[in-house]
């Protein structure tokens, strides 16, 4: 997991490089003695200016996060790195870690609250993950498989959001938007494009693209901005790669998220798959019970 | 429109002929014409460009898309950073939304005094939707959140000016210029004769201050010292969190940056208060003084008033105030002839987003940017506009300051509790004879201030707005104060008619249409709790929802990013407590039953296919 | 008391759904015999009994696009202790639900009317026929759902889970590689 923090020390021109700065490898604190706080009773040491998620992550320990990436600038939207530190609600992603704090996230009330979250970002939108090419490799989605996210619960908005299919190489499905803003960053602050915005105010907020037309074509937006691969969930997605690997054996098929290094960038660029798209493809979704592999064209 | 008259079809020609040529007058350099005085005003600034998309939006009643283009340009900002920050504003508009747009204020207290039914007839009289704009373009009628005259309303905006006292009568009248397409200009001036309802004064509405006395005094005790008079007095900020102003000024003094600054905060969007209505109407010299002496206190050479969008009105008045203290030598360079005394006040306007009084998105709002409150910390103090050091105070904050630089902490500190210091203004409004402005010395019961207004068979006051207390009659005999009962000022009065499930719903709408859509549990949970309400409000609720209900309060008051989630589900916290009948009669349904009427999910299928036999229908609920 | 009297009483529906999940009930395979040991089976495609009696459990695929629909789910809702949402489109109303952005009107106009080869196309009008809503629902926007197995489909091994999670009196709970939204 060290390798997970430390590049947000490359990232140049992103803010924050202060409260970054001062980390090492190892995310011990470089003066002598590491300044410690505890998370569900584990000690974890930390440096000055980092945050606590940064922290628990150089640690090795997960907290469930949507809108925090390493490499940006913390927004801290979606909440569902929620924590209790010394006992009071705060976000994980922006609070600075203190000298002797007693830490919670992994308890019951907690992972109810978190749950209840990602229902909320599930009905807010139209995520129908058999559908969707994301599926599998989707941060909310294993988000929610590791809350243990049974059903969406509350009633859905089932809200209308137009496709984007104009741009040759890439498809915008707004759908699945959960607006937290990491294209939004990664354009301005890495590409230097503002190609992503957000507009409308509370449950009309929405994604927005930088062209007169609304679309995507006729933005500056290339498949080689950064922005093309940070979106935690479905809605910027490489046209003609659908299903190059199958649902079931997709990055959080093989490993729970809390088991996986900090999956953003790398779970966006799949590689294309030589044979093409696989429209309803086979599946397994029983890869890691060996004795009955169910395997069934749907 | 076949067999309308042809004077008639004359006159609605001419009136598309107008609004064509507004629409289709769209070349880049028709924009430029009216949109480079504007730029060149605020100095092509960026920083001001939700000042200048206001200003933008005069010429058309919107902002053009190629005025957009334009602006971009200029600006040298990003197409999508205008549209996004014009997305944000409830005032702003990227389509064209009609020559004439009403908007009727819909507070409870405009609610109790009719505003539904009038908001109806309008749109009847002018074959309208509320939401909609009219098809030939004329007009649109829709609401908005509490335009701050609840000791008048009902009340709407015009065009984004006020007009109070809506009656039946006026409501014709106005139908009747819109139809006659009068300019709003040449209304009558009585439909826009606020009033200022001051019924109670005490040491701040009463003092006379004379302009640059409260300076004078600084002056004369020397910097440092007035600061310690501050401290002495014990003021704590009036705007809702009571922070110690002192303190405050102090901090901001001590933090390091190249610039310091100072803010009123002028955006009063909470329901129910309008005290700095009246303070900025009739008090603004205190105001604009208080902010003076705070600027030379923390070392600031700039202020800003940031005032609502509904309060623009007051614009001219304020502008011409500063202008005046300019002249007398109050404002601007060598301030009463201190060669380093330096400070100078603009006025930036909102554009209808309560969000906007909180302080760091007020000031992200001052920097021209969506207003989304920040992360804390750093607070304002330290980090506030463009990162400096920032005093963010509210407008009864700086006039009371005034006041104690003039008569010293002491004097101040002795009015009042031994925990609450001073006066405190409220805004009365709702089920009273007298509704309007009173101040008392902190301390003051609710019963009294209901015997002073006039109230009678009052069954609940809502206090401090709707993130407030709903206080019950048992209570009366509570004080107003920081440790008792907290208050931004407002104080709307329910008497035993009153249906207070319905002053909850009416607050949980507000605050879904309020919040900013930043961070989940506020963006998505107002709604779902607007939603529910709205389901028992139907008939359709059961103890199911009710539990729910009660789920996403702790989950919004535990998880939300600031003070308007945290504070959303207040009302139904307290009124549940307080009037659970108003609650339980709701819940009319045993067991669950949909949000949504299944009979009315088929009607669109029973029109298609002609049919209404009882198969094509369905109860809501399984008997 | 012997294990006869003590059997649970299933009864099983595929209401908007594809039997997609019920083919991955079946995939529960040898496993069907020791839950015939504990369990019998009401109305089901797997009896072809019609209506449902009062039972112990009722598993609802599907979500609701029509009339019928909410008929069947209401029966099931009124006669089971227990009612168990399978797979995705009876959980948030799945591939089916992806029609809620049109309006119904548009869907029946484009589909019986102004479809390329239709000549004097109608809308059927059958009152044999359930009428559709105007959106596809998940069930539990209409009934009080008491569990959710998630999934298109849910694997044979997630539904043996959580029916033996529930014989045995235990809350249902699903691990990793077991609960799945695709
Ligand atoms: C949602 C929200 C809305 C607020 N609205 C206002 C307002 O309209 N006016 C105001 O003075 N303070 C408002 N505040 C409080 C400000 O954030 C801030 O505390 C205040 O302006 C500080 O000034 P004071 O210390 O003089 O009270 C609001 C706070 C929140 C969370
Ligand atoms: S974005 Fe994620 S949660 Fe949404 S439909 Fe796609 S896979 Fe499912
Ligand atoms: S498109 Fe993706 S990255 Fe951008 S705001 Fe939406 S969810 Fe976040
Ligand atoms: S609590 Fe509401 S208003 Fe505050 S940041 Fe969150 S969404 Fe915005
Ligand atoms: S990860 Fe911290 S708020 Fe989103």
């Amino acid at each position: 997991m060290n390798k997970d923090v430390t590049f947000a020390l490359s990232s140049a021109g992103v803010g924050e490089s202060v409260a970054r700065g001062q980390l090492d490898r190892g995310g011990v604190a470089m003066n002598n003695k590491p300044a410690t706080f505890t998370l569900d009773g584990k000690t974890i040491p930390f440096s000055a200016g980092q945050t606590l998620i940064q922290a628990a992550m150089a640690a090795g320990v997960y907290i469930p996060h949507l809108c925090y990436n390493p490499e940006f600038k913390p927004h801290g939207s979606c909440k569902l790195c929620t924590v209790k530190a010394d006992g009071r609600h705060t976000s994980s992603c922006t609070h600075q870690a203190q000298d002797g704090m007693v830490v919670e996230s992994d308890t019951k009330e907690i992972n109810d609250e978190r749950r209840a979250l990602l229902q909320m970002l599930f009905v807010e939108g139209n995520h129908f993950c058999p559908s969707c090419e994301k599926s599998g490799n989707c941060q909310l989605q294993a988000t929610a498989y590791e809350i243990g996210m049974m059903s969406p619960h509350f009633d859905h908005f089932f809200p209308d959001r137009p496709l984007d299919a104009s741009h040759p190489d890439y498809l915008l499905d707004f759908n699945r938007c959960i607006l937290c803003s990491l294209c939004v960053r990664a354009s301005r602050d890495v590409d230097g494009k503002n190609v992503f915005a957000l507009s409308g105010r509370g449950i009309k907020s929405h994604l927005i693209v930088n062209a007169k037309s609304g679309r995507l074509a006729d933005t500056g937006f290339s498949g080689e901005d950064k922005a093309a691969h940070v979106c935690p969930v479905g809605v910027i997605l490489k046209k003609r790669v659908g299903f190059a690997v199958p649902i079931g054996s997709r990055s959080f098929d093989e490993q729970p998220i809390s088991a996986t290094p900090h999956p953003g960038p790398a779970a966006a660029t799949l590689p294309p798959h030589p044979q093409g798209a696989c429209p309803v493809g086979p599946r397994s979704n029983a890869a890691t019970l060996p004795p009955h592999p169910t395997v069934k064209d749907v | 429109m076949g067999v309308e008259s042809p004077a008639r079809q004359k006159k609605r020609f001419s009136r598309f002929a107008t609004i064509e040529s507004l629409l289709m007058a769209s070349p880049t350099d028709t924009h430029a014409e009216y949109l480079d005085p504007i730029l060149s005003r605020h100095q092509h600034n960026a920083n001001d460009l939700l000042q200048i998309l206001i200003a933008a939006q005069d010429h058309y009643g919107y902002i053009h898309s190629d005025a957009i283009d334009h602006l971009s340009e200029q600006l040298k900002l990003p197409r999508s950073k205008i549209e996004g920050v014009s997305g944000f504003y409830s005032f702003l508009h990227l389509q064209a939304n009609g020559e004439y747009r009403v908007l009727f204020s819909d507070n409870i207290t405009d609610r109790m005094l009719g505003n539904m039914d009038l908001m109806q007839s309008m749109c009847s009289q002018l074959w309208v939707e509320p939401g909609k704009v009219s098809e030939d373009g004329l007009l649109s009628i829709n609401t908005t959140s509490c335009t701050g005259l609840c000791d008048q309303g009902p009340a709407l905006l015009v065009n984004n000016i006020a007009i109070n006292r809506l009656t039946r009568e006026r409501v014709n009248a106005i139908a009747e210029l819109i139809r006659e397409r009068v300019p709003v200009s040449a209304w009558p001036a009585m439909f826009f004769a606020i009033e200022d309802n001051i019924r109670r004064k005490d040491i701040l509405l009463d003092s006379h201050l004379k302009p640059g006395s409260a300076l004078a005094a600084l002056l004369q005790r020397g910097t440092h010292e007035t600061l310690h008079e501050i401290r002495t007095s014990a003021l704590r900020g009036r705007g809702g969190a009571g922070f110690s102003t002192g303190l405050k000024w102090e901090f901001c003094r001590d933090a390091p940056g190249e610039q310091h600054y100072v803010v009123c905060n002028a955006d009063e969007g909470e329901p129910g208060t309008f005290k700095d209505r009246v303070l900025l109407n009739g008090y603004a010299d205190m105001v604009f003084e208080g902010m003076t002496l705070c600027a030379r206190i923390v070392g600031a050479s700039k202020g800003f008033l940031y005032l609502r969008g509904e309060y623009r009105y007051l614009l001219e008045h304020l502008q011409a105030v500063l202008q005046h203290r300019r002249q007398q030598k109050l404002l601007g360079s060598n301030i009463l002839g201190h060669a380093d005394f330096n400070f100078d006040i603009e006025i930036h306007l909102g554009a209808g987003a309560y969000i906007c009084g909180e302080e760091s998105a007020l000031i992200e709002s001052l920097e021209g940017k969506r207003g989304t409150p920040r992360n804390r910390p750093p607070f304002p103090v330290t980090h506030g506009y463009l990162n400096q050091p920032t005093v963010v105070n509210n407008v009864e904050t700086f006039a009371s300051a005034s006041l104690i630089a003039l008569h010293g902490g002491a004097w101040y500190a002795a009015i009042g509790t031994d925990t609450s210091h001073g006066t405190k203004i409220l805004s009365v409004s709702g089920d009273c004879e007298r509704p309007g402005l009173y101040e008392y010395p902190f301390g003051v019961t609710v019963a009294q201030v209901l015997a002073d207004c006039g109230a009678q068979d009052t069954q609940a006051v809502q206090v401090s707005g709707a993130s407030g207390v709903c206080i019950a009659a048992d209570e009366f005999e509570r004080h107003i104060a920081f440790d008792d009962i907290p208050t931004a000022g407002a104080f709307m009065v329910f008497d035993q008619s009153r249906d207070m499930f319905e002053v909850a719903r009416n607050f949980v709408h507000f605050f879904a249409h309020e919040s900013c859509g930043f961070c989940t549990p506020c963006r998505v949970g107002t709604s779902l709790l607007s939603n529910m309400m709205d389901k028992l409000a139907e008939g359709h609720g059961s103890p199911y929802d009710f539990a729910e209900i009660e789920k996403l309060n702790a989950l919004l008051q535990s998880t939300s990013h600031c003070g308007l989630g945290h504070s959303a589900c207040n009302p139904v916290l307290d009124t549940i407590a307080k009037f659970r009948p108003a609650y339980d009669k709701r819940l009319a349904q045993k067991d669950f039953v949909p949000a949504f009427d299944l009979d009315h999910a088929l009607s669109q299928a029973r029109q298609m296919t002609g049919r209404d036999d009882t198969g094509a229908h369905l109860e809501r609920s399984h008997e | 008391m012997n294990a006869e009297t003590k059997k649970l009483r299933v009864a099983t529906t595929s209401l908007a759904g594809c039997f997609g999940c019920h083919i991955s009930f079946l995939d529960i395979d040898e496993r069907l015999l020791d839950l015939v040991q504990l369990v019998e089976f009401d109305r089901s495609p797997l009896t072809d009994i019609k209506t449902c009696g009062p039972c112990d459990i009722g598993i609802i695929e599907g979500g609701l696009c029509n009339a019928e629909n909410v008929h069947v789910l209401r029966e099931f809702r009124a006669n089971c202790k227990i009612l168990i949402a399978l797979g995705a489109c009876a959980v948030n109303g799945g591939l089916p639900a992806q029609r809620n952005h049109l309006s119904l009107s548009a869907i029946l106009e484009e589909v019986y009317h102004a479809q390329h080869g239709l000549v004097d196309g109608f809308i059927p009008n059958d009152p044999e026929l359930p009428l559709p809503l105007d959106k596809v629902h998940p069930i539990h926007e209409v009934v009080k759902v008491d569990y959710f197995i998630p999934g298109c489909p849910p694997s044979a091994d997630a539904i043996w889970k959580v029916l033996t999670d529930l014989l045995a009196g235990k809350e249902p709970e699903l691990g990793h590689g077991l609960i799945h939204y695709d």
